[in-house]
């Protein structure tokens, strides 16, 4: 037999011939032993090997005998060379000594407390003990080295020492994946344990997988600790409801709820990682839900049976002017849903997805350069690319599975990232990014600047949801993408923002990368959804529709999940909600439902199928987890009230109806381009920021471990914008606009100048919410003291 | 009866060998112009042909360590003299660098020049203030001197040292771990490929050498290799220090040709104290394996020793009367490997603390016959499948132990008196 690894690659590669077990194999050049035994199905135990970690040959439980050579050589380290003989612990004693003397080894100071440890029945040292290890311990005497149980290497990860084997997959995932090297090793001998500085706990946005790759129980999670055995669990794939990235998840319930979910194995996508907040933030899902229809009767809420709110919903959208906004966490479904209400059920084009800072710009960009133009970037293409320049878009808070496939490329085929921003946060020194420091509004200009030294190369620019604060950004961008050999990507940050552009939930753009404009376009959408025709007029966006809405020309909004002080012009928001008539389709309460009129409850993310569209276009189909669940989708009910508005589709509003629907529709025969746009220049100090990844965000709330890992909000401003303010660094910043003030810690840090950075949504900094300040608008500064606890 | 050939030890005697003019009274730093002279391959050439080879332990050829550098590379070099003396029992780069500093600074300024090294460190002991004192005086002093800086000696050939110390870990004198060391981190030996020649410190070839044997290299350059090769065997060729410990009525150092026996040694250091005949001895410290009176007469070089199933390792033998428990003597070494063992690998994390846990049994005399088996099963499991040499170490104690003096163990069993 001839085992012969990747053979679609083998042009490509040079292989070479060696044998294992008896067996010849023929491998790529480089292969490690252990990948090739596998690769015959032969098991080598092993606990500090790791596929996508640096070999350190350091727990030697993978010992084989190699010919020529007299010691057991660890095949976690050893590529195969040509004409190599080894052999495992299935032809060699040796080796199999070996692994047995190591097993007993590793057991010695192990505690066997596996009746109550979370990893017991899905432990790699239980199940290698059993596979490799000696019947029984020859160490019955023995005292076992002990520790205090559990410390906490930060507030969601507790260690329990004595468990731990050493293998430092942990200290290694933090130091080259994650690229946060403050989890180590301390001590030495049988006192050697994982340890941060100075109790300083481990920070880190993707803590969370080393409790995954940890092969025994050391490392275990506040949330999920004592909470459940693994084979109480049943478990599904899912995939992330949190960002853009489109991460593969499995979401173990036990019981009819969630204990726990982890990162699945996608290596065109999250490879085998994924974020805390992926990981964690999954309370939201239990959490102060709404349980029944209300309607507002005397201001108040009151329960209401499902036909009377949704009759008392049609008849208040009957013959109304009318806008749908959606915010961006809907699966493409239920967008697509939306998208179809609206411009059947309502006539209208007044859809828009974008409850942030958006632009006409922007919708001119998505229109043209976005939608129905999937996989025109991936995940693929980010390592194989020579630079990747990085334009409003500081991928570790913004969309962290980006981050750690650019710092892999960045580690591994030496990728040059280059970044245009406003500030020079953590994530991008953690990818040794090149950055060009620029005032909110100046952008372009920098992009116009830079782009004569990238031609010719291979460029991937990734540019952020935050460049429609930018005028003239986004052109830019696209015109670098027609005059350069450059391909550009659009990364938003919810997850369901992509699908929403698929969907055509904007004022110009139907579902299918379609054109409001085109008469032809339109017309197949209308057949699609078996009506005669749809509204001609481009539509208002969500800035015009509060506007619309406080001066009487629209009298009604449909809404999905949003949350007002997700903008800055909050308050004019909810004077239009109170102004107007308000369908509200929630999961949970929220600043929309304080002021809807009638209110719809809809299953939250883990009761739906459906499908999240990620920043590379690719479709990321999931099937409800809670698939027992009686809670209806956002297209269900909007199903339900065009009935009684009197349209009546031919489906039944599935998910799977709808998803095959929207996809008889996308073509990417769509090549018309955006129209050029000119960069304002903002006089003043301009605010600046992001939203950092584990923040107030409402999916993150109940999770209080989770929380308590976010960054600490500061200000950010540079030297000379600290000087010419009178500033002092580590003092507090006052923070002024016309409507309100927030104070903060001072960080005199790289940042452009005549800017202040601040996160967006984090505890003691919500410039959109107490400001009503957005990114690129001006606030004043000043000192606000010594910081005394 | 070999003679003792006083080289590095010559002046010992005189109350300022260790200053720069005890040592450049007699000729020191001769050997710098000469090897300028010379040219840095011809240096190399020469230290082969004199076949001195590594005195740290492992014994091997400098001269072939040295060109394994790749010149021309484009890259800093290094070279990184090991001091971090630690070994039970080894007592001579310690001595050296107290008595006789500047012929330390003197071989490190030849050894830097010939694998185009300009930064050189000398890697001590932390626990040890007194030689690092001493050897940060002679750098100074040789730096007053013009012997280091810029352009030594009108050379051209510039060279800065630095005299590092250590932070008191045994595992640091393991080459690559004393580099990681060396670089700020936690010292812990590195997976090699690549070795330290080709990606040493800051990931450029280095050379690391012990104390002894770049001391050597100043006496090879101004007496020639053949001169340097007259001593010894064919194997083993050239003079050594060997640091005579224990239950002899003088221990201390002795400069002699390799090939020496313990006898003579046991001899040069004025016989047995108390009379008593010897039990058991080690020849190179508590890292290799022990042997007995009858090995007395094995002449000292690295093929006799390895003859007889040991090592010459460092050269310093602990000799041990007929007054002293085997028992004893191998709870102590087992536990210094166990306190010292870094951690990172299972074998020797774990089997230092396995075997330490069933000699403590047995020194109370609460063994089990069984117990003995177990010892030598755990030291063969821990021989050959540890990470780096320590944990090879660790395990070379008990077995020579117990094939030599297997019923001395036995009485340490339950019930036997």
């Amino acid at each position: 037999m001839t085992v012969t690894a990747n053979p679609s690659q083998n042009n490509q590669l040079e292989l070479i011939t060696a044998t294992v077990d008896g067996v010849e194999v023929r491998v790529p050049k480089g292969t490690l032993i252990i990948r090739a035994a596998e690769q015959l199905g032969v098991q080598i135990p092993r606990f500090c090997d790791h596929p996508s970690l640096e070999p350190v040959a350091a727990c030697r439980m993978c010992l084989v005998e190699i010919d020529g050579i007299p010691k057991p050589q660890p095949s976690c380290a050893i590529p195969l060379t040509e004409g190599m003989v080894v052999r495992t612990q299935q032809s060699s004693e040796v080796a199999a000594k070996a692994q047995e003397g190591v097993m007993e080894f590793l057991l010695l100071n192990h505690p066997l407390d596996c009746p109550v440890c979370d990893k017991g029945g899905e432990c790699p040292l239980q199940n290698q003990a059993m596979t490799n290890g000696r019947p029984y311990s020859r160490f019955e005497e023995g005292t076992k080295r002990l520790f205090e149980k559990p410390i906490n290497i930060n507030s969601e990860i507790l260690l329990d020492r004595e468990r731990c084997v050493s293998c430092a997959r942990c200290t290694r995932f933090a130091d080259e994946i994650a690229g946060d090297p403050t989890l180590e090793l301390l001590e030495r001998g049988a006192q050697q344990q994982v340890g941060t500085a100075d109790d300083r706990p481990f920070e880190s946005y993707f803590g969370g997988n080393t409790i995954q790759i940890c092969p025994v129980g050391a490392l275990t999670s506040a949330t999920y600790r004592f909470r459940s055995r693994p084979f109480d669990l049943i478990s599904h794939n899912t995939i992330c409801e949190h960002c853009a990235s489109g991460c593969s998840t499995r979401t173990d319930i036990r019981r009819g709820k969630i204990m726990r979910r982890l990162a699945a194995n996608d290596p065109e996508v999250n490879e085998e990682w994924n974020c805390d907040k992926g990981r964690f933030a999954f309370t939201h899902t239990t959490l102060d839900r709404i349980t029944t229809p209300l309607i507002r009767e005397n201001g108040e809420l009151r329960t209401a049976s499902w036909p009377e709110a949704i009759e008392f919903a049609a008849n208040g959208l009957k013959d109304k002017q009318s806008g749908v906004l959606t915010g961006g966490r809907l699966p493409q479904e239920d967008v697509y849903a939306y998208s179809r209400f609206a411009r059947v059920a309502l006539n209208t084009n007044n859809v828009d997805f974008r409850n942030r800072y958006a632009s006409k710009e922007e919708a001119d960009f998505l229109t043209h350069h976005v939608a129905a133009n999937s996989m025109h970037v991936t995940y693929r293409d980010l390592e194989n690319a020579e630079i990747v320049l990085l334009v409003a878009f500081e991928p570790e808070n913004e969309s962290p599975i980006v981050q750690l496939r650019l710092r892999k490329a960045v580690r591994k085929s030496k990728l040059k990232v280059i970044a245009i921003d406003t500030a020079a946060i953590e994530g991008y020194k953690k990818l040794n990014a090149e950055i060009i420091l620029t005032k909110p509004g100046l952008e372009a200009d920098a992009l116009n600047k830079l782009v004569p030294s990238l031609n010719g190369k291979n460029v991937i620019v990734l540019v952020g949801e935050r460049a429609a604060t930018s005028s003239g950004l986004l052109s830019a961008v696209a015109s670098m993408g027609k005059s350069t050999s450059a391909k550009f990507a659009w990364v938003p940050r919810r997850a369901g923002d992509r699908g929403a552009v698929e969907a055509g939930l904007l004022p110009t753009l139907l579902p299918g990368g379609k054109l409001v404009k085109d008469a032809a376009d339109r017309a197949e959408v209308a057949a699609e959804w078996g009506v005669a025709q749809l509204p001609g007029q481009s539509g208002l966006d969500q800035v015009e529709m509060v506007k619309a809405a406080l001066s009487g020309d629209l009298d009604a909004f449909v809404i999905g999940g949003l949350d007002v002080y997700d903008v800055s012009y909050h308050s004019d928001f909810i004077a239009a909600l109170e102004k107007t008539f308000v369908v509200s389709l929630e999961q949970h309460y929220s600043s929309v439902t304080e002021h809807a009129d009638v209110v719809l409850p809809v299953g939250v993310i883990t009761e739906r199928s459906g499908t999240f569209v990620n920043w590379e276009g690719r479709e990321r189909s999931f099937a409800a987890a809670m698939h027992q669940s009686l809670a209806l989708t956002d297209a269900r009910v909007l199903h339900l009230i065009a009935e009684k508005l009197g349209v009546k589709f031919a489906d039944q509003a599935k998910p799977s109806e709808l998803h095959k629907s929207l996809t008889s529709l996308k073509d990417s025969s769509n090549t018309s381009t955006m129209s050029a746009v000119a960069s304002i220049k903002v006089p003043g100090i301009l605010l600046a920021g992001l939203r950092q990844l584990i923040d107030n965000g409402s999916l993150q709330q109940g999770e209080p471990h989770l929380a308590a890992t976010a960054r600490e909000a500061v200000a950010r401003v540079s030297a000379a914008t600290a000087s010419a303010n009178g500033l002092v660094d580590g003092n507090l910043v006052i923070i002024k606009s016309s409507t309100g003030q927030m104070v903060l810690p001072l960080l005199v840090s790289e940042v452009a100048d005549e800017t202040v950075w601040v996160p967006l949504n984090s505890d003691g900094s919500t410039p959109l919410k107490n400001l009503s300040v957005s990114i690129g608008e001006s606030v004043q500064l000043q000192d606000g003291g010594r910081y005394v606890l | 009866m070999t003679k003792l050939v006083p080289n590095l030890t010559a002046h010992w005697d005189e109350t300022d060998s260790y200053t720069i003019a005890g040592y450049q009274r007699h000729g020191g730093y001769s050997a710098v112009k000469k090897s300028f002279e010379l040219g840095p391959d011809a240096v190399i050439a020469e230290v082969k042909e004199s076949g001195l080879r590594g005195r740290g332990g492992a014994g091997f050829p400098t001269g072939m360590k040295w060109g394994f550098v790749p010149q021309g590379d484009g890259k800093p070099h290094y070279l990184v003299v090991n001091a971090d003396e630690s070994e039970p029992g080894a007592c001579k780069d310690i001595p050296l660098m107290m008595a006789n500093p500047h012929s330390l600074v003197e071989g490190v300024i030849i050894a830097a020049y010939a694998i185009r090294a300009n930064q050189a460190f000398i890697y001590i002991r932390g626990e040890t203030p007194h030689p690092i004192r001493r050897v940060r005086q002679a750098v100074a002093d040789a730096y007053a001197a013009k012997l280091l800086g810029k352009n030594i000696l009108g050379s051209g050939f510039d060279l800065e040292v630095v005299v590092h110390s250590g932070a008191g870990a045994y595992i640091c004198g393991e080459e690559t771990a004393l580099l990681d060391s060396l670089e700020g981190r936690r010292g812990q030996p590195r997976l090699k490929p690549p070795f330290p020649a080709v990606a040493g410190l800051y990931a450029s070839p280095t050379v690391v050498n012990n104390v002894e044997t770049i001391a050597s290299v100043p006496a090879i350059i101004n007496n020639g290799a053949a001169w340097y090769k007259s001593f010894g065997t064919e194997k083993s060729p050239g003079i050594k220090l060997f640091a005579v410990s224990g239950d002899v009525k003088r221990p201390g150092i002795f400069e002699a040709p390799l090939g020496i026996t313990m006898r003579e040694l046991i001899d040069y250091a004025g016989g047995m104290v108390s009379e008593r005949p010897v039990k058991f001895f080690v020849p190179g410290g508590s890292s290799v394996p022990l042997l007995t009176p009858e090995h007395l007469d094995v002449p000292l070089t690295y093929e006799d020793m390895a003859a007889h199933g040991t090592m010459l390792g460092t050269g310093t033998p602990m000799v041990f009367d007929t007054s002293r428990s085997v028992t004893q003597a191998v709870v102590r070494w087992i536990e210094f490997y166990k306190h010292e063992s870094c951690g990172k690998c299972t074998p020797c994390r774990e089997g230092t603390y396995f075997m330490v846990d069933i000699l403590k049994r047995l020194e109370k005399g609460k063994g089990q016959i069984s117990d003995l088996d177990l010892l030598v099963d755990i030291s063969a499991q821990i021989s050959g499948r540890s990470f780096c040499a320590l944990g090879d170490a660790a395990a070379t104690p008990v077995p020579a132990a117990l094939k030599y003096f297997r019923e001395e163990f036995e009485t340490k069993l339950v019930g036997v008196k």
